[in-house]
């Protein structure tokens, strides 16, 4: 009896061992530990046994009764653990797939340079001032030191309306407003954005409109120098802190002493190159000491008050920067175009 | 202005200093130099040779074979293919073995059976410019004057040794449109003399007053006219080192007379003219303005029709030059001339203006008469133009000289003090570095105290107030050398509200998948009319530069149509753009018109394309409205904005709602009209534009914080049936007004208008979701509320809940 319950459990085990579902696990199961199975009959004749044989026989018949039925829970344990990682490995799917797009759009590259300056400048104590793109020839010339007949208006041949109002050729007219405004009282602190319209044919390096950015600070102790720092602060901080600026002397009718801005060359390192038309810089910004007749007229008393003055093109800076040939893809508006420029630098 | 490094070395002592580093100096002292050109561009071996022998080429009609002398070994065999070579003539020839521009070697070369040892080299060959090549010489080899050495460097004798700095004027510094203002500028740089140029006049029996009396009617545009008479001159070309002077500064070498000019022209930066005396027809030179309809056929053989705003010279009664601008050819000097008038004027920047712009002619004279020249040079360089004529021309000068003078002279005379200098530029400079730069200006200066009081030359009249001091001294002293500081003072900066919710709106719709355009305000008088939110009449150019951009845009979205129509025509019919921008609303002629910023965008083609998916989504009205939804939400106006069914010109009559906000009409949106996108060739196209000044106007409510519901809430769906012009919006405030205050949301869920229905009917199912705050609602509760809302739908609107 005892040999038949051993037989009984290795031949149950072998069988586990060698099931491959969970169908077959449970036939085994009804098989061996059900009502009909053969150790219940084993059991039935222990009837014959003595009464000291007995105990041991039962505790015997339920050891491997225990045994068979631990086993079978391990193996259906296994077998459900591979029945869901064959429903998983069913399931696997091409990962280099494309993703189901998410729609941006992004800002206009001009915008960008745009927004790039304001922030800068506002981090500085600057506000942003803007004004009317149809001014009135006062503005635009006279209250900027440029009379009727004077000769510097030719190189900026302008969009008359009237003989009075034209499209602004600069954003100028906003500082002589703003500085109008203040009644030559207290400081100024501003930035003026925007667009522009001077009469040259469209080509690569020409607009009949494009965009402006000025700055001007009107003060009672503003120095030359204070423009030297802040257009190098400006300078190192859109170009990069390797960048090197000079200044040179120029001309600009609303400002005296008048200078431009130049950055060493990215490209070429300050060796020259075709970028840099062999020089090592490019030029960035004019700039200059609000001139004494610009002050007066907007009402500041100009033995009291002093101020600086610069202007620049988003336009050059985005073409610079982003290395655009042609003035022309602003203004066109390709898509391939606009999509370049949603990325962070 | 073109400067030659070698003829600058006449007048400044340039000993150690090369010409890219005179280029760099000047550009950071002031005026920037475009470029150092270097002349011989890289030319070996081109020497002077005498051509002993010219004869046909035996094959070929139009080369001749010629034997010429290069003062080195025997004389060499020459195919030459210039119609003008002759025996006798001393040319230039590039050798076996020289380099012509352009790396081209010269090599030893059979032509047409014929052995060539070299090239005749005609001027452009050597690098000159085709249009500044005298004529004489402009279709064929030069042709150098009979003393020129055999076997001397050709290139040498041309001038072209050299190199030449280009300067980029500004409007201010005219003074250096001459080689001597350039000589005082490089000096003050250099600290080095100015070497001035000499005039030595032999006196004559003859009076030049005899020859001639001039008469000024025109004082105010003409201050100051010379003339002096020059007999006996021998017209000719000029000496070829003045011939190669003009022509390194871009001038075309005439004859001697006329180069003369030319050349002080370069020198003084003084224009002169040269009149054949003899063709004048008269002995009187009058100055006076033109009459209306006059005319004067210029040198250049056109006949000029002249007004009242020209000022002319005549012989008494006929015109014989435009002043300033061009002489008349019924006095030009020709070969014939044997006396001139040379004319040494002083003329009003603004009558020579005008008169050039009128008549399209700007020249090297006019321009420095527009910019004003230095009116203490004209007569001296009148006198230096006679004395080189009786020179290179070999003409004898009268005694005198003819002249109307009403010019005052003033020099300006300018004080400052050393505090204001030191103020300005942030700087700490003592006096004797101020009284230095001056004396290198060669500005007389005197120092009282700390002021110091500066004469500037006339020569430099664009020194006028204490800045121009200031600056003279900010640039001598050098830009590098100025302190770097930062204003005074602590202001905080920030964006408007206006400037801060533009930027929100174009975040938004980026975020929404709309890019940013950047078109033009300028648009056709056709198209600025379209589409407009308000109609004004438009706003014209007084002077176009074409029709196509002749009127301000009064919309935005007939150039974003544009946009559209260009990227289609390039396979991109899928697109979504926005732009925001300025229209421009006419307030009459005469003053500046409204100008508002606005807002529009346009979509065509797919939203959406997933293709592997097989999703895919054209654009719609609903696209669009919600795009629009979702940017009145982020301004927290979506309470206070209404569609409203409408028309709109362009427009698809079905598909277009005005938007309102509070009431008033803001803009519109909706499906471009199927006839203007097939005109336009472009697909389906939904378009907003909103008035931008309008919606950001408006401030949408505090934010405040409410509290989530700790209740449920309890939904109820309804499909209603209506009549098919009846819109949601019309049941939505219906329902939102009867289901308070336990209505906290309701929405469409469902549109139904299939064939299922009545005729002239439709079904819309809404979600109504009731809630309150403060406790759980009951079934009862919500089912009297759900009731009134039903029976208001069926009274208001005639909607019945679907059986
Ligand atoms: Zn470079």
């Amino acid at each position: 009896m005892q040999e038949r319950l051993k037989e009984l459990q290795a031949e149950a085990i072998q069988k586990i061992e060698q099931s491959s579902s969970l169908k077959e696990l449970n036939d085994i199961r009804v098989a061996y530990l059900g009502k009909k199975g053969p150790i219940t009959e084993v059991l039935r004749g222990m009837g014959k046994l003595s009464a000291e044989e007995r105990p041991i026989m039962g505790a015997l018949a339920n050891e491997v009764r225990e045994a068979i039925a631990s086993r079978l829970e391990t193996k259906q344990a296994e077998l459900e653990a591979a029945a869901v990682q064959a429903k998983l490995a069913s399931e696997t799917i091409d990962v280099t797939l494309p993703g189901r797009p998410v729609k941006a759009g992004n800002h206009h590259p001009l915008t960008r340079i745009i927004e790039e300056i304001e922030d800068l400048f506002i981090g500085m104590g600057y506000e942003i001032a803007e004004g009317p793109e149809v001014e009135q020839d006062y503005y635009n010339f006279e209250a900027l030191n440029l009379p009727k007949g004077h000769p510097a208006r030719d190189m900026q041949d302008s969009f008359y309306i009237t003989e009075e109002i034209l499209l602004r050729t600069h954003t100028s007219p906003v500082q002589a407003r703003t500085m109008e405004k203040h009644q030559g009282k207290g400081p100024i602190k501003i930035i003026c954005p925007g667009k522009v319209y001077r009469r040259d044919n469209d080509d690569a390096t020409h607009s009949h409109q494009f965009m402006q950015i000025e700055g001007l600070v009107v003060g009672e102790n503003i120095r030359m120098s204070d423009l030297k720092g802040t257009l190098e602060i400006f300078a190192k901080k859109m170009f990069g802190e390797d960048r090197e600026i000079r200044l040179r002397p120029s001309f600009f009718p609303f400002t005296e002493p008048s200078v431009e801005m130049d950055i060493s060359c990215k490209i070429c390192g300050g060796h020259g190159c075709s970028v840099c038309k062999q020089t090592g810089w490019i030029e960035i910004l004019g700039a200059g000491m609000v001139h004494p007749n610009v002050l007066e007229m907007a009402g500041y008393d100009s033995k009291k008050y002093t101020g600086f003055a610069f202007g620049m093109g988003p336009e050059r800076i985005a073409m610079l920067k982003y290395g655009i040939d042609d003035i022309r893809h602003f203004y066109t508006d390709d898509i391939r175009f606009l999509m370049q420029f949603a990325k962070h630098e | 202005m073109f400067v030659s490094y070698k003829w600058l070395q006449e007048y400044v002592d340039l000993t150690g200093v090369t010409a890219d580093e005179l280029a760099e100096k000047i550009t950071k002292s002031g005026i920037e130099v475009e470029g150092v050109e270097i002349l011989n561009k890289g030319i070996k071996g081109v020497v002077v040779g005498h051509v002993l022998e010219r004869e046909q080429h035996p094959n070929a009609d139009k080369l001749s074979k010629c034997l010429v002398d290069l003062g080195e070994g025997e004389p060499v065999q020459i195919i030459c293919g210039a119609p003008n070579v002759a025996k006798g003539q001393k040319v230039a020839v590039a050798k076996v073995g020289a380099v012509l521009p352009g790396n081209f070697k010269i090599k030893k070369a059979k032509l047409r059976g014929e052995e060539s040892n070299g090239m005749i080299c005609s001027l452009q060959e050597l690098g000159i410019e085709g249009k500044i090549v005298p004529k004489e010489y402009s279709e064929g080899i030069f042709v150098f004057p009979q003393e020129a050495e055999v076997g001397a460097d050709a290139i040498a004798l041309l001038g072209r040794d050299d190199q030449v700095l280009e300067l980029s004027l500004t409007p201010n510094r005219a003074d250096c449109l001459s080689m001597l203002g350039v000589a005082y500028e490089v000096a003050a740089i250099l600290g080095r003399d100015v070497l001035l140029p000499e005039s030595n006049l032999e006196p004559t029996a003859e009076k030049a007053a005899d020859y001639v009396k001039v008469t000024v009617e025109a004082h105010e545009d003409n201050p100051l006219y010379a003339a002096k008479i020059i007999k006996n001159v021998k017209i000719g070309p000029s000496p070829l080192w003045l011939q190669a002077r003009l022509m390194n500064a871009g001038i075309r070498p005439h004859n001697n007379v006329v180069d003369i000019t030319n050349y002080i022209l370069l020198e003084y930066g003084q224009p002169l003219h040269a009149f054949d005396y003899d063709r004048l027809g008269s002995k009187e030179i009058l100055v006076r303005r033109a009459h209306d309809g006059e005319k004067l056929v210029t040198l250049d053989d056109m006949e000029r029709t002249l007004t009242s705003d020209h000022l002319v010279i005549t012989n008494g009664t006929e015109p014989v030059a435009l002043a300033g601008v061009m002489g008349g050819a019924n006095s030009e000097v020709t070969s014939d001339t044997t006396t001139v008038l040379l004319e040494a004027a002083y003329f009003n920047g603004q009558t020579v203006r005008k008169a050039s712009k009128d008549h399209g002619l700007r020249s090297e004279a006019s321009a420095r008469f527009e910019k004003g020249v230095d009116p203490n040079r004209v007569q001296l360089a009148g006198e230096r133009a006679a004395y080189l004529m009786a020179k290179f021309a070999g003409g004898e000068v009268l005694e005198g000289t003819v002249m109307v003078n009403t010019l005052k002279v003033e020099p300006a005379v300018v004080s400052i003090t050393l505090e204001k200098i030191n103020r300005v530029l942030g700087t700490g400079l003592e006096m004797s570095q101020v009284k230095d730069i001056f004396d290198r200006l060669q500005f007389e200066a005197a120092i009282e105290g700390d002021t110091i009081t500066v004469t500037a030359p006339t020569r430099r009249g664009d020194i006028k107030i204490e800045e121009d001091l200031i600056e003279e001294v900010a640039r001598l002293y050098g830009y590098d050398n100025i302190p770097k500081t930062l204003p005074v003072g602590t202001a905080s900066g920030k964006l408007s509200a206006y400037q801060k919710k533009r930027r929100d709106v174009r975040n938004f719709l980026e975020g929404a998948g709309l890019y940013q355009t950047f078109t033009y305000s300028l648009t056709s008088e056709e198209k600025a009319a379209q589409f407009a939110l308000e109609t004004r009449e438009a706003i014209r150019l007084a002077m176009p530069m074409s029709e196509d951009r002749s009127v301000l845009r009064l919309s935005i979205i007939p150039q974003l149509l544009e946009v559209v129509k260009y990227n289609s025509a390039r396979q991109n019919d899928s697109l979504a753009v926005y732009e925001t921008g300025n229209v421009f609303l006419s307030n009459g002629k005469e003053v500046l018109p409204d100008e508002e910023e606005h807002v529009a965008a346009a979509i065509t083609g797919l939203w959406h394309n997933h293709s592997w998916q097989g999703e895919k989504k054209p654009v719609d009205f609903f696209v669009l409205k919600g795009i629009l939804e979702g940017m009145f939400e982020k301004l927290g106006l979506n309470d206070r904005i209404e569609f409203v069914q409408a028309q709109v010109e362009g427009m698809h009559p079905g598909r277009t709602a005005e938007i309102r906000l509070n009431g008033t009409k803001i803009g519109f949106a909706g499906q471009v009209h199927p006839n203007v996108q097939k005109d336009l060739d472009i697909k389906d196209t939904y378009v907003f534009e909103l008035s931008l000044k309008a919606l950001l106007a408006e401030n949408a409510e505090p934010l405040f914080y409410e509290p989530i519901p700790r209740f449920p809430s309890i939904t109820r769906d309804i499909a209603l049936v209506v009549n098919k012009e009846t819109v949601s919006g019309t049941l939505k405030e219906i329902i939102v007004t009867e289901g308070a205050p336990f209505l906290k949301e309701a929405h469409v869920f469902d549109l139904y208008e299939g064939d299922k229905m009545e005729e002239g009917k439709k079904s819309i199912a809404f979600s109504l979701k009731y809630v309150d705050t403060e406790r759980t609602l009951t079934d009862e509760e919500v089912t009297k509320v759900h009731e009134k809302v039903l029976a208001a739908l069926e009274e208001k609107a005639g909607a019945v809940l679907r059986g």
